[in-house]
């Protein structure tokens, strides 16, 4: 793809102005890193606050008499259950149980379903959403909608100074309300690790709601490969890396994203498999390693047991700039996910020794009660 | 100092070439985490993989700008990798290779050349 046929993003232009190295990703010309460059930013988010455009990712609007019933089909989280003002994480699966998507769904007021998707998946997305709604609801894309994540331990004061009901939320609220002025739909969530929100706002208001926040000299703009690494960091999986559509949410170590209500009936795509795997029937496991020694083990490197023995492979990896280390996540057999197991990590050809950690690598700090 | 289109410098002292990567490249990579340098014995070829520089977010192969034997590799790296970023055409040298065919040398680009390339970027 040129770069001429690549998306921009309604901040796309405050990106350019602000020093950004822009790069293609998921269709769009988006910023990897801005004048501070990749170490810096990550370390100003988990210090400070971080903010991320994340406009590329899809946002929709499910109605109909029940939407949240018609979308389970599909996806495996309890969302019929799910409270007004809250949101909650889900995967969108294929026949088979494997992931085709990791998304976020709220009720942020009485106008259905909120849906963020993941860039690089939506259109993929939203036709297998409206096949399943069929007549029975309907998907609305909110293209004209921009998406901003504020994230950092000062990511609170931050927003409360310009949208005091912000501070009223904990983690997995997300609301509608009026804030900078526009129609504005908030959530206190993220994928960074950190405390913060994701803001989703009109797009002709985008630059200005950017630039009032980036005005705060608490808040930085941080690339994509800080959000990279602090979500590695987190122990967060991506999709189109750590999850694909041959890896099941139990593989990926999601239980939580298979609901209780869900489990129970069983009525999810792919509940044969999931409900073996539940009861522990599994061939492979999402696991956190420590590279002990040498090089950052990056996706796509394999995993050896002691003996040298190909037991699995790196899904992420990289250096944790937090954890001051080189972390990576991969899969391996359940007898080998166990926290302490010491394995290898083959990086160019060389074995280097790997410890299974527990996840997260940096204590994640949502704020769950106020 | 003389330069190649991978953004590798070298600086030659009698048979000897020091090997780094530009000022240019150092900027591209972005913060450095850790640098794998070739061990001393090592023979390489001009275009041969010598060294990884390794940033937070991804691997980048250095090649041997000349072809020679490696003598040296700067140790100093290992605990301090951030010293490619910081002194890219100085303290942050990956390698000394003992030339084997000198008159590469002379064919690569020298500072103005170099800088007349990076303006076509």
């Amino acid at each position: 793809m040129s770069n001429d046929d690549l998306k921009k993003t309604p901040l796309f232009d405050a990106h350019v102005a602000a020093g950004a190295r822009m790069v293609p990703f998921a269709g769009y010309s988006m910023p990897v890193q801005y004048k501070d460059g990749v170490l810096k930013e990550h370390l100003w988010t988990r210090e400070h606050a971080g903010l991320f455009d994340v406009s590329h990712m899809g946002q929709a609007r499910l109605r109909g008499e029940n939407p949240a019933k018609s979308f389970e089909k599909v996806v495996s989280a309890d969302y019929q259950g799910l409270k007004p003002g809250k949101q909650r994480y889900g995967v969108l699966l294929n026949e088979d149980g494997g992931i085709i998507d990791d998304l976020m769904t709220a009720r942020p007021d009485d106008d259905g379903l909120f849906v963020v998707v993941n860039g690089a998946c939506k259109d993929n997305d939203y036709q297998i959403i409206a096949e399943t709604l069929a007549d029975e609801a309907t998907v609305e894309r909110l293209e004209d909608r921009a998406l901003l994540a504020l994230q950092g331990p000062e990511a609170a004061a931050v927003l409360a100074a310009h949208v005091p009901e912000a501070a009223t939320m904990v983690f997995m609220d997300a609301r509608a309300l009026t804030a900078f002025g526009v129609d504005a739909i908030i959530s206190r969530s993220g994928y960074t690790g950190e405390d913060g929100y994701e803001i989703s706002v009109p797009a002709d208001a985008a630059e200005r709601v950017w630039n009032t926040l980036l005005a705060d000299e608490r808040v930085k703009p941080i690339g994509l490969g800080a959000r990279d690494s602090l979500r590695l960091e987190a122990g967060l999986p991506l999709y189109g890396h750590d999850l694909d559509e041959t890896v099941s949410p139990i593989e990926a170590g999601l239980n939580f994203a298979v609901g209780k209500s869900r489990r129970e009936a069983g009525d999810f795509l792919g509940a044969e498999r999931i409900t073996k795997e539940l009861a522990g029937d599994l061939s492979r496991i999402r696991v956190n390693l420590k590279v002990l020694e040498g090089a950052p083990a990056r996706e796509g490197a394999e995993i050896a047991d002691a003996d040298g023995n190909v037991i699995g492979k790196v899904t992420s990896g990289g250096f944790g700039p937090s954890f001051g280390g080189a972390i990576a996540i991969g899969f391996v057999p359940p007898a080998y996910a166990v926290i302490g197991s010491q394995l290898k990590v083959i990086v160019r050809g060389k074995p280097a020794a790997a410890e299974v950690v527990a996840s997260p690598f940096v204590p994640t700090r949502y704020v769950r009660k106020l | 100092m003389r330069f190649t289109k991978d953004h590798e410098w070298v600086a030659v002292e009698g048979d000897v070439a020091t090997v780094g990567i530009t000022a240019y490249a150092a900027e591209q990579l972005g913060d450095v985490v850790f640098v794998e340098v070739p061990e001393v014995g090592k023979t390489v070829a001009q275009g041969d993989g010598l060294a990884v520089v390794e940033s937070v977010k991804a691997a980048s192969d250095v090649y041997a700008p000349v072809s020679g034997e490696v003598v040296e590799a700067n140790a100093e790296l290992g605990d301090a990798p951030e010293t490619v970023n910081a002194l890219p055409e100085s303290g942050g040298w990956f390698a000394k290779l003992k030339l084997s065919n000198p008159a590469e040398v002379d064919a690569l680009m020298d500072r103005d050349a170099y800088e007349a390339f990076l303006a076509t970027l």
